[in-house]
């Protein structure tokens, strides 16, 4: 037998709301399992089940045939399972050895002091099996993400797992760091490690995984060969009979010849951007694309505000933008890359979070005027169907979609000119995706111009009228989208390479 | 979509939902309160006098408490109001002393208080030290300051007005100093909760990044909290002063740690972005409350000590939401 791993009609169910109904899910070994689903759809339930963090209601695990009837995660651990969060569970002020082995510290035999030498040895050795060259005695801190989801890999082998769980492993990583760990784990999966891995990017699940279980509603809906499947079977089966309309780019006609609401002229920035112009007119969705670490968060809160510029000039209805408050109050909106760090309050209420940005508006005399500010929530939430039970939920229990949807969504009241998305729909299920998009382009048919950042194409190719490409501190390129015939071509135009037809439209 | 039904496990609204924690101030009163009714009640605990009396005696600490709600809701602390309050204590009897009228005296007074708010909020707002540190220093700096200038003497206050208006008089029967709480409580409460003020303090200090991305200038928020909790310390400096008659460097020694205890107590998140006024003032009474009535009992000081500082943290234990 070669399964590794066979769940089957595991049943677990919150407050008698069941969230898994009798799932089964095999693992063979040496294989990498992809494991899909919209938020809620029950994956990561599966997986702290699996993992021992919660308790199942029915059904049995077997790990190598062997029952397995833990309810801890020390108990998983020591059956061999072992999960990569989405959180490292990294101390940043402890080294790379003393992560690796922390609480599990070798020691000098007969004394209870920690033999260091030996700790920094063995992780030596972890680290250069996994061909990466990280010094053990380096604090975590003065890691990349991306090494830090090595460390956090090497943690989990010295456990000797055999079943690997990576929660989205590569929502924070750089391209090239996203190939070195794809790397990685066909290494480990030659070496007869068996691997789920949940992701929301399908570019991803194809290039790496071996099999897919995509889950809906609490069920799995589909186990299959990824060599079988296509984007679009397994966005069928997320979404079930609904369609994935949204996520098909449809041209939205030629590009308006008002004035530009937008001109960013010569612009300079300290770091890495040399010169960089260009022009958004109002109800055009504007691409910007780059690899990780080109400067286009750098860029885009500079527009906004937040830093200064060298030189250059950036320039809102034709009058130059002076500093954040400047940018808002003359109606530049701006969701930030991280919405847990930058867009939410977490521990406040939607309401609050969507009120945040419009206090002015709804404050007469010093007072605010709830009543006022109700009705835009509530206007907010149904608009972009916000999925919470009331306005006065935390925003941290809500799902990423809906989350996102919240930061998109407050500055929604204010009517914005100019509407800045930076990785708009990173951590946010298919659902959720195709709405936020249905979103943006309904604004941008309102006449906002809109600036999309993102480093998954898929999004940028479904949603940009007009899509710039950002190299070496510079516009290398700009294609109107109707002109990009696919994924791979602009992902030629990112990697530097110049298209051969191409003569860049310069609005 | 269907999926969303059942998306995430939704709690039921039921007993166990509700969020008792956020009442444990008003639930540790009423049973602190019931508990001496019964024993010392009998020994003058529930006269008028003695109620009185307890807000007269928490006065000062729910004062400097009502500020340091805004504080700490900011996320910061502010560890120099009991020095502070002396040091406004002292200039307004020095004002006086010097033969001016008594607002002259109230005004300076809380220029100073504000002088050493703004100070505050320059060294975290401006140069970016916490405020733990800033106001550290602050409270010893300030403490010596209060001993330098009156040579650890006494300057005592003689204007019958300011010691009526601030401590010592009643109103319609009503004693000032209850007087002034009340106002401070209910005027905090207005700001914190129906102002887009109060508003902005919370956001601040719940995710001073989000707020900022959100259009929210937070070092002006940081700076004006810290600004009031300056002013709220220079009126408890003089609301002691005025009970007192008289001014001392030693005045609101320990308030700054009382006024956090009823701040945390009544609700408020130590690490920002979530708090109470009405929450603050009843863990304000309580702290009185339980020292009045341990000494109506006839427990001495050392043991008042050991019993309302258990049942703080007793308080802030049952108040923690169980970790998840």
């Amino acid at each position: 037998m070669t399964d590794i791993l066979a769940m089957s009609d595991i049943q677990k169910s919150f407050a008698h709301i069941p969230v898994l109904k009798r799932v089964n899910f095999t693992l063979r070994r040496g294989e990498i399992h992809a494991l899909m689903g919209g938020n809620g759809a029950g994956k990561s339930t599966l997986m702290k089940i699996l993992t021992g963090v919660y308790r199942r209601d029915g059904g049995t695990i077997r790990i190598d045939g062997q029952p397995a009837d833990y309810h801890d995660t020390l108990s998983a651990e020591r059956a061999g399972v072992a999960m990569i969060f989405q959180e490292f569970s990294l101390v940043p002020t402890l080294t790379v050895a003393q992560n690796i082995f922390l609480a599990r510290e070798p020691h000098i035999p007969g004394t209870p002091f920690i033999n260091n030498a030996e700790m920094v040895r063995r992780s030596h050795a972890l680290l250069q099996d996994l061909g990466v060259d990280i010094d053990p005695e380096q604090l975590v801190s003065g890691l990349s993400v991306g090494y830090m989801q090595i460390v956090e890999i090497a943690k989990a082998l010295s456990k000797k797992a055999r079943i690997l769980v990576m929660d989205e492993p590569t929502s924070s990583l750089s391209e090239t760091e996203t190939e070195a760990l794809f790397a990685l784990v066909r290494r480990l999966r030659a070496q007869g490690l068996s691997v789920v891995y949940i992701s929301h990017r399908m570019a991803e699940i194809l290039t790496l995984c071996d099999r897919v279980t995509v889950m809906r509603d609490g069920e799995a809906v589909m186990t299959a060969d990824c060599a079988d499947l296509s984007v679009q079977t397994i966005v069928g089966a997320m979404l079930g009979e609904g369609n994935s309309a949204s996520f098909v780019w449809h041209d939205r006609g030629a590009a308006p010849t008002t004035p530009p609401i937008l001109q960013v002229r010569n612009l300079t920035l300290a770091k890495r951007i040399v010169d960089v112009s260009f022009d958004i007119r109002p109800g055009e969705i504007v691409g910007l694309a780059g690899l990780m670490g080109s400067g286009r968060t750098e860029i885009a809160e500079t527009i906004f505000g937040r830093r200064a510029a060298l030189s250059g000039e950036i320039l809102l209805d034709g009058a130059p933008v002076r500093g954040q408050a400047d940018a808002i109050a003359r109606g530049i909106a701006m969701v930030p890359e991280d919405r847990r760090k930058m867009g939410l309050v977490l521990d406040h209420s939607v309401r609050d979070n969507i009120v945040l940005p419009n206090l002015a508006r709804f404050t007469r005399f010093l007072f605010m005027r709830d009543a006022v500010a109700a009705a835009t929530v509530d206007r907010t939430i149904s608009n972009l169907s916000i999925k919470t039970d009331s306005p006065d939920k935390l925003a941290r229990l809500l799902s990423g979609g809906n989350q996102q949807k919240i930061v998109i969504g407050k500055w929604l009241a204010r009517d914005p000119r100019l509407l800045i998305l930076d990785e708009p729909t990173i951590g946010v299920d298919i659902g959720a995706k195709s709405e936020i998009v249905d979103t943006v382009r309904a604004m941008a048919d309102r006449g906002t111009a809109v600036l999309v950042i993102s480093s998954e194409l898929e999004e940028l190719m479904a949603i940009s009228d007009r899509i710039l490409v950002l190299h070496g501190g510079r516009i290398a390129d700009q294609m109107n989208r109707r002109d990009v015939a696919n994924e791979e071509e602009l992902h030629h135009a990112i990697q530097g390479h110049r298209r051969p037809a191409s003569e860049g439209i310069h609005a | 979509m269907q999926s969303k039904a059942i998306a995430a496990p939704r709690p039921r609204a039921s007993m166990r939902d509700i969020q008792w924690q956020n009442y444990v101030v008003y639930i540790f009163f009423a049973v602190v309160l019931l508990f001496f009714a019964l024993t010392i009640g009998d020994k003058g605990f529930l006269s008028v006098l003695n109620l009185f009396n307890i807000a007269r005696t928490t006065a000062m600490i729910t004062v400097i408490a009502v500020a340091m709600t805004f504080v700490i809701s900011a996320g910061e602390l502010d560890l120099s109001v009991g020095s502070t309050a002396a040091l406004s204590a002292l200039t307004c009897a020095m004002v006086m002393q010097a033969g001016y009228p008594w607002p002259a005296a109230v005004i300076a007074s809380l220029m100073a208080g504000m002088a050493v708010g703004s100070l505050n909020g320059f060294f975290v707002t401006v140069i970016g030290i916490p405020s733990f540190l800033v106001t550290l220093g602050m409270m010893q700096f300030i403490r010596g300051v209060d001993m330098r200038v009156t040579y650890t003497n006494p300057i005592s206050i003689t204007n019958p007005t300011f010691n009526g208006l601030f401590g010592s008089g009643n109103i319609g029967g009503v004693p000032s100093l209850l007087i002034w709480s009340v106002v401070i409580a209910v005027l905090g409460h207005i700001v914190l909760k129906y102002t887009g003020f109060g508003r902005a303090v919370l956001a601040t200090g719940g995710n001073r990044l989000a707020a900022e991305y959100s259009g929210v200038k937070t070092r002006r928020i940081k700076f004006a909290v810290f600004l009031m909790s300056g002013a709220a310390a220079a009126l408890a400096g003089m609301l002691y002063s005025g009970m007192m008659q008289t001014a001392r460097f030693n005045f609101g020694e320990g308030a700054e740690l009382m006024a956090i205890a009823a701040v945390i107590l009544g609700g408020t998140s130590l690490f920002g972005g979530k708090g109470t006024i009405l929450g603050t003032f009843a863990g304000s009474l309580l702290i009185g409350t339980i020292n009045n009535g341990l000494i109506i009992m006839g427990l001495d000081v050392s043991e008042q000590m050991m019993v309302s500082g258990g049942i703080i943290i007793l308080a802030v234990a049952f108040g923690k939401k169980p970790a998840s």
